[in-house]
């Protein structure tokens, strides 16, 4: 019988069903009504899926989900506190970093953990740091743009 | 004077949601707007509704991908409603809710279907001025719409908003004629950049796309594809599936599906699933295929004819082939549907270019009248083309159908690539040749299998002929038939990338040849005023200093007419004659597109066309054997990345406003393998005549001409 996998999703603890090598963006997605981390390319290739454990990021589509027992899972769904967006959440609009928007949650979680580990990246750190996630549309620019100003915005602080 | 007619659909209240609803028949609006393409259906459709919170609500068929016309359409609607933008709310492809429309592609939504969105808010305009002129007692010249308020000119306090109005009254009208649309002058919301009416649901997650949409009892799909294109399927067992719990197994015809309540089940159960396939060798593959599809284009179309290009003597003779291959769409959001098929109806979330084509599709599968299916679609994660078919939608429908459940089909990104549309592998010969006086005599110009977008030339040149064979990419099955091993349709500005490519090439090629400067060769061929200007423009931006190519900076320009704008774009790069790897370090692009409705929004549109564009450029090739497509996901198909992007790309909007608004997603994009190859050749002398320029084909051709 399938016992359950507890843990922290956006502040709030859950109970998911621990099924059969369950992975991460999957249960998410499925039982639990947060859709924010997308589906890509499910092999880690592209970032989409990023969601940060205990503060790191990672790509859900390839994290079991066993090995979130216990711990914080933020999602992009998590990052406005009380209905207050994030300076980079901010950023992003101020810069139109996005277009379809569908590559945001990764490159908006991927960036905060970069800003969480370096607040004040160089340009390169930014394109080092956001070169594993990918975006179609080309908004590439207007993200590194953004990161830039919450990084600033935030004096160090994200 | 206002005319009242009664709309044939009666439901257009509850649909819109009351208060004054704007709609429009066939003929007012034909008369009053300058384009009649595409043809919008004569019965009357609900642009927009007027809510008596005074709140205004769009509605249109097309759809929001990434392109920004949420935000563009508002424009239009509030600028000419006169209502402040944040008043307004868009429902995009909705085919219960929303006019009729074709689909969102060819950089059409401003260009095409702006005017009648422009003119339905005009008429709205005039409607609530009438009903204002009885309420206020005065006549309708001496009143102001401003703000979502109607006020006689010179007496304050005689007001009365949109809202009172639309309490007052419930009424659905249309004009026998439109008032005049705002002129740029008069713009207040158009023309002036607006960030995106999408933003913070993009930011914070709340933006819903196909996948993203639950209804109890849903099961997730995963579909058996076949390993090539031209397979048959000879002996399948699902019996192992069939032994997980709670596992749905379909097999209809072609379809052959397992359904389960978690996505991940079913995908073990797919690969339970144990196939033999009868599968042909093909020797077709990325390199054999410029062979055939030269000899398998038929059907030559002449696009343009002037003089005689056999009088060729008395002139240098420059010939020259340029190959590309297939290119993938590759959207981050895959191709996904959500479909309900309950009694009789049938409801789809879809991720598609094409709600309306869409619906009538799903109709024809699933047996229905079109009016019994309704496609919604909500937030598409990119589409680039690659959505104009939706078969995943027509899958879940038929899925649903059999299962009696609400089904998802999300296809994997092996899926998308096996399905996808790709850009077609494309030849381009070119015959031209040199006076004396170095000025082009004649240009010979065959373009096989990418069609005949931006082939024609805007150069003057005495002696001229340009043809196309073997279609455009999206003429249907039939005209491709044979031609390639696997589905091929539109992609961003389908076939004008090839042909840019291989026409701006050449024009630098006889520049180099006459020992001129790119740009004062080109504008020697130029007359047309506005192709000029934007030129002139772009160089100013960049710095263009002028010298013969190659001059060893690595500087390079190239031109382009599409969708009705004007682009030029110049671009800065560094070759590393070792590795064969090109760094660009800097793009300008001047882009004439007419009036601008959102500029902050055509400039990312345009750098998003350069990003992409650079995909094409360097890297996308598809790789393939027969019907076998051989790459699957990014670990082989490489995108644009941030560290391979120059530093900066900028844009410059060249004022034209004395031209109604054209495309703009688009046009940019075909510039890039131009301006790339030519700024290749400019820092090192090796002409580059394939795309996609990898360092391999770079170091070669710095071989060939023995640097
Ligand atoms: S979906 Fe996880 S990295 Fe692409
Ligand atoms: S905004 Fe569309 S993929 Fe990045």
């Amino acid at each position: 019988m399938s016992h359950a996998i507890r843990f922290n999703l956006n502040g709030n603890p859950v109970s998911l069903p621990a099924g059969n090598n369950r992975t991460l963006l999957w249960a998410l997605r499925t039982d639990t009504g947060v859709t924010g981390p997308k589906y890509g390319c499910g092999e880690g290739l592209c970032g989409a899926c990023t969601v940060l454990v205990d503060g790191k990021p990672v790509r859900s589509c390839s994290f079991p989900l066993n090995d979130v027992v216990g711990k914080n899972v933020t999602t992009i769904e998590g990052l406005a506190k009380k209905g207050v967006l994030h300076p980079l959440q901010q950023a992003f609009i101020d810069h139109g970093a996005f277009q379809c928007g569908y590559c945001t949650s990764g490159m908006l979680l991927t960036a905060y953990a970069l800003l969480q580990e370096n607040p004040h990246p160089s340009r390169d750190d930014i394109v080092t740091g956001l070169d594993h996630n990918l975006c179609r549309c080309g908004a590439h620019q207007r993200i590194v743009a953004a990161v830039q100003t919450a990084a600033r915005q935030a004096g160090g602080r994200p | 004077m206002t005319q009242i007619v009664e709309p044939n659909r009666r439901d257009l209240f509850k649909i819109a949601g009351g208060g004054v609803v704007i709609f429009f028949g066939l003929k007012p609006l034909a008369e009053a707007v300058a384009q009649d393409w595409p043809r919008y259906p004569s019965d009357f459709h609900a642009y927009l509704a007027i809510g008596a919170d005074g709140r205004v609500t769009v509605f249109s068929g097309k759809i929001e991908m990434g392109q920004g016309v949420l935000t563009s359409q508002a424009q239009m609607a509030a600028e000419e409603l006169g209502v402040p933008l944040s008043s307004v709310d868009m429902v995009l492809g909705d085919t219960a809710r929303c006019p009729w429309d074709m689909g969102t592609f060819g950089s059409l939504t401003t260009r095409m279907f702006g005017p009648h969105l422009r003119t339905a808010a005009a008429m709205a305009r005039g409607v609530l001025l009438e009903l204002a002129a009885t309420r206020l007692d005065a006549p309708v010249n001496r009143l102001r719409a401003k703000d979502g308020v109607i006020a006689v000119i010179g007496a304050p306090g005689r007001m009365v908003s949109y809202a009172a109005l639309s309490r007052q009254a419930r009424i659905a009208r249309g004009l026998d004629k439109a008032p005049p649309l705002h002129t740029p002058s008069e713009f207040t919301v158009m023309g002036r950049s607006a960030k995106r009416l999408d933003g913070v649901e993009k930011v914070t997650g709340a933006a819903k796309y196909a996948a993203d949409i639950r209804l109890p009892g849903m099961l997730y799909a995963r579909i058996l594809r076949p390993p090539q294109h031209d397979a048959t399927l000879k002996r399948v067992d699902t019996a192992a599936a069939e032994k997980l719990a709670g596992i749905v197994v379909v097999h209809k015809k072609d379809l052959i599906a397992v359904l389960h309540a978690d996505p991940e089940v079913a995908s073990v159960a797919l690969s339970r699933i144990v196939t033999e396939w009868d599968q042909p060798a093909s020797t077709l593959d990325q390199d054999t295929i410029f062979a055939h599809i030269e000899a398998a284009a038929k059907d030559v179309q002449v696009l343009q004819s002037k003089g005689d290009v056999t009088r060729t003597r008395a002139a240098r003779a420059f010939d020259v082939t340029f190959h590309k291959g297939y290119v993938a769409h590759a959207p981050i959001e895959p191709h996904a549907a959500l479909a309900e098929v309950k009694g009789g109806h049938a409801t789809i979330w879809a991720s598609t270019q094409t709600p309306f084509p869409t619906r009538d599709e799903i109709a024809r599968a699933l047996n229905f009248k079109p009016e019994a299916v309704r496609v919604i679609t909500p937030y598409v994660g990119g589409g680039f083309g690659g959505k104009s078919r939706s078969i995943q939608a027509i899958e879940a429908a038929r899925l649903a159908q059999v299962t009696g459940k609400p089904v998802q089909v999300e296809w994997t990104r092996a899926d998308e690539f096996y399905n996808d549309t790709f850009d077609p592998a494309a030849v381009v010969k070119i015959r031209s040749g040199l006076t004396d006086a170095n000025r082009i005599a004649y240009w010979d110009y065959e373009v096989f299998a990418a069609g005949g977008r931006a082939a024609e030339i805007f150069y003057d040149i005495p002696n001229l002929r340009v043809r196309s064979a073997g279609g455009m990419s999206y003429e249907g099955a039939a005209a491709r038939k044979g031609l390639h091993p696997f589905g091929v349709g539109p992609w961003r500005a389908p076939g004008a990338n090839m042909n840019i490519f291989a026409v701006e090439s050449q024009i630098d090629t006889l520049a180099a040849a006459a020992h001129a400067d790119p740009m004062a060769f080109r504008m020697a061929h130029l007359s047309d005023p506005r192709m000029r200007r934007v030129l002139r423009s772009c160089a100013d931006a960049f710095g263009w200093k002028p010298a013969a190519g190659p001059s060893g900076r690595g500087v390079g320009m190239a031109l382009s007419s599409d969708a009705g704008s004007y682009v030029a774009t110049m671009a800065e790069v560094k070759v590393d004659k070792q590795s064969g790897k090109v760094h660009v370090e800097r793009i300008t692009c001047a882009i004439d597109m007419g009036v601008v409705v959102n500029p902050e929004g055509a400039r990312m549109q345009t750098e998003g066309c350069l990003t992409m564009g650079l995909g094409y450029t360097f890297a996308e090739e598809l790789r393939f054997k027969g019907g076998r497509i051989l790459d699957s996901n990014f670990d082989t198909y490489h995108l644009p990345r941030f560290s391979s992007l120059p530093k900066m790309i900028e844009t410059v909007l060249v004022k034209n406003d004395a031209l109604a608004p054209q495309g703009c997603g688009e046009p940019a994009i075909t510039t890039t393998g131009a301006v790339i190859a030519n700024a290749v050749f400019d820092a090192c002398g090796a002409r580059l005549t394939r795309l996609p320029m990898t360092p391999e084909r770079v170091r070669a051709a710095l071989l060939a001409q023995g640097t």
